[in-house]
């Protein structure tokens, strides 16, 4: 009787101090599909802090949302002035570079965790893990590795947004991250990372998948697995096109 | 008006596509040549992939020459068999030109290749008409009648395998068409064209062609190799954008009529010297996009 009675008094200290703060998380939508109309969509990803024995902190927590495209080999090329022409040179291939990389965080990233724990994380765009795959020395292929992430950033498929996670109570968090129209298809995943003195304390994923759907999917699908096919409707439905084009010119 | 086009992988503004292909055909529909010339650089410069922009111009050309095509048809201004053997050789050409596009692609030289493969032709071409043109419209100022004498290659007719071609006036061997057509025809398949304004032009001077079959047999032979080159496009680097393809010939059926009725009250040498200028443009514009300090020196290639 009486060491029930400890135990149950001792119960909720041991799990305070076992039991870290969790995380939930969801996603204005679970998948998101491009069609005819399709100009890029805004995902917002919003979710709360579960702190254990429900024990809200004074402090805001911080946190860094990743959400990451699928990994693609990228060859990157170098222009140089050749006999007074711009040609592609040098290459260096990207063995993994993720279609689309959007982290948002509540403070500027340098603030919000040391240099190890954010490249553990990969945490920033400059902390991907891109993988070079060449025989070219360190400070080659980083100025490859910089021109990669210049392109990437001006076509919107890598986005950095320090201060993009508003925290609503020490509990609510959200981020709406901006996804373009060119963005890759496939799957993708939002990684949720909670950080408190510079570390890492809980994490968590939801997957997306971003994919063609209708007219577009049906087109995209048929001309590649039966491009054949795809050849000829094309051109007959370019033939038809000029036909029409005839027919109506001699009516009028 | 945004529209996505699936191949392409982008969204556009249909209705700077539609204006584009507007703007094409009317002067396609003015000085008779099928702008794929045009179509394709400005494609490139709104931002599609440059394969994406090379197979879908093929394909709107396939469409845009058929109209023309039958109003020359009607006249009895197609000499069918040139036109046979001008396709067969630009099928085969097709074919050689895809093997060097995906050559190029594979070692990521595509687009600056694309480029400078207009920036000579074009330079070329335009500096003929310019040539052809300026004197022509001088002449005529100071009244003076032009006598336009057949001034077709004599080696060239001579070589083996002669034919006789009725309605182009000529009996000249068929390797002569050939080649023609078999040249034209990769740079169908590398540069989008339908390749008109190097094919009228070579019919005229080369195989010496009766002027009243040239324009017709071209268009003729157009639709078939560009309808091969989408073909080709189509299995091999599945770069067709049907979608693209489409928008650029609702605007260009439109844009080629307002031509046609635009070119009626401008005198011949007038046109052809505006054609001149406007191709030596579209050269000029091309050649200081390859020679000036680009914005970016680093360019992405995925997986193809």
């Amino acid at each position: 009787m009486m060491r029930r009675l400890l135990l149950l008094m001792l119960l909720p200290v041991a799990a305070a101090q076992a039991a870290e703060p969790s995380l939930i998380t969801d996603l204005s939508q679970e998948r998101i599909d491009i069609n005819t109309t399709f100009k890029g969509a805004d995902l917002l990803v919003f979710g709360a802090v579960q702190y254990p024995s429900g024990v809200v902190p004074d402090k805001a927590p911080d946190i860094a949302i990743v959400l990451r495209g699928p990994p693609q080999p990228i060859t990157v090329r170098r222009k140089e002035r050749v006999a007074g022409v711009w040609l592609n040179t040098d290459a260096v291939r990207f063995e993994s570079v993720p279609g689309f990389y959007a982290v948002a965080t509540t403070r500027p990233i340098a603030e919000l965790a040391d240099d190890r724990t954010t490249a553990i994380y990969e945490i920033g765009i400059s902390n991907l893990q891109l993988s070079p795959a060449s025989s070219a020395s360190e400070k080659v292929t980083r100025a490859f590795e910089a021109g990669l992430i210049m392109a990437r950033r001006r076509s919107g498929l890598f986005a950095e947004a320090p201060g993009g996670v508003q925290v609503t109570g020490n509990v609510l968090y959200r981020a709406r991250i901006a996804i373009p129209s060119a963005v890759p298809v496939g799957d993708y995943g939002a990684e949720i990372h909670l950080v408190r003195d510079g570390r890492v304390i809980a994490s968590t994923s939801v997957p997306i998948r971003i994919e063609k759907s209708g007219f577009e999917r049906w087109i995209y699908v048929m001309a590649q697995e039966h491009s054949l096919i795809y050849g000829m409707v094309a051109v007959l439905a370019a033939l038809m096109a000029g036909w029409i084009a005839r027919l109506a010119t001699r009516r009028a | 008006m945004d529209i996505y086009l699936p191949i392409a992988e982008m969204s556009v503004n249909a209705l700077v596509i539609i204006l584009l292909g507007g703007g094409v055909g009317f002067m396609s529909g003015m000085f008779g040549v099928g702008g794929g010339f045009l179509t394709t650089p400005l494609l490139i410069f709104y931002g599609i992939p440059p394969a994406v922009a090379v197979a879908s111009s093929a394909t709107q050309i396939t469409g845009s020459s058929v109209s023309g095509a039958l109003a020359y048809w009607r006249r009895g201004q197609v000499d069918v068999k040139m036109g046979v053997v001008l396709t067969l050789g630009g099928v085969l050409g097709a074919g050689l030109g895809q093997v060097i596009f995906r050559k190029l692609q594979a070692i990521g030289q595509i687009d600056i290749a694309i480029n400078l493969i207009y920036v000579v032709f074009l330079g070329i071409t335009g500096g003929l008409m310019l040539k052809e043109a300026l004197p022509a419209l001088l002449a005529k100022r100071r009244g003076i009648p032009q006598v336009r004498s057949r001034r077709h290659v004599p080696w060239i007719a001579a070589l083996p395998w002669r034919m006789r071609f009725y309605r182009s006036g000529l009996y000249i061997s068929a390797l002569a068409p050939l080649a023609l057509g078999g040249a034209v025809g990769v740079l169908t398949a590398i540069m989008g064209i339908g390749g008109g304004f190097i094919m009228v032009p070579a019919m005229l001077y080369l195989l010496g062609m009766t002027a009243s079959a040239v324009v017709g047999t071209s268009l003729f032979q157009i639709i078939f190799v560009t309808g091969a080159a989408t073909m080709l496009h189509a299995t091999s680097s599945k770069s067709v954008d049907i979608v693209l393809a489409l928008l650029l010939l609702v605007g260009g059926v439109a844009g080629a009529q307002a031509g046609v009725r635009a070119a009626q009250k401008l005198k011949p040498e007038t046109l052809r010297l505006a054609l001149a200028l406007i191709v030596l443009a579209v050269a000029v514009r091309l050649f200081f996009g390859l020679t000036i300090t680009p914005v970016d020196l680093f360019s992405l290639y995925g997986p193809a």
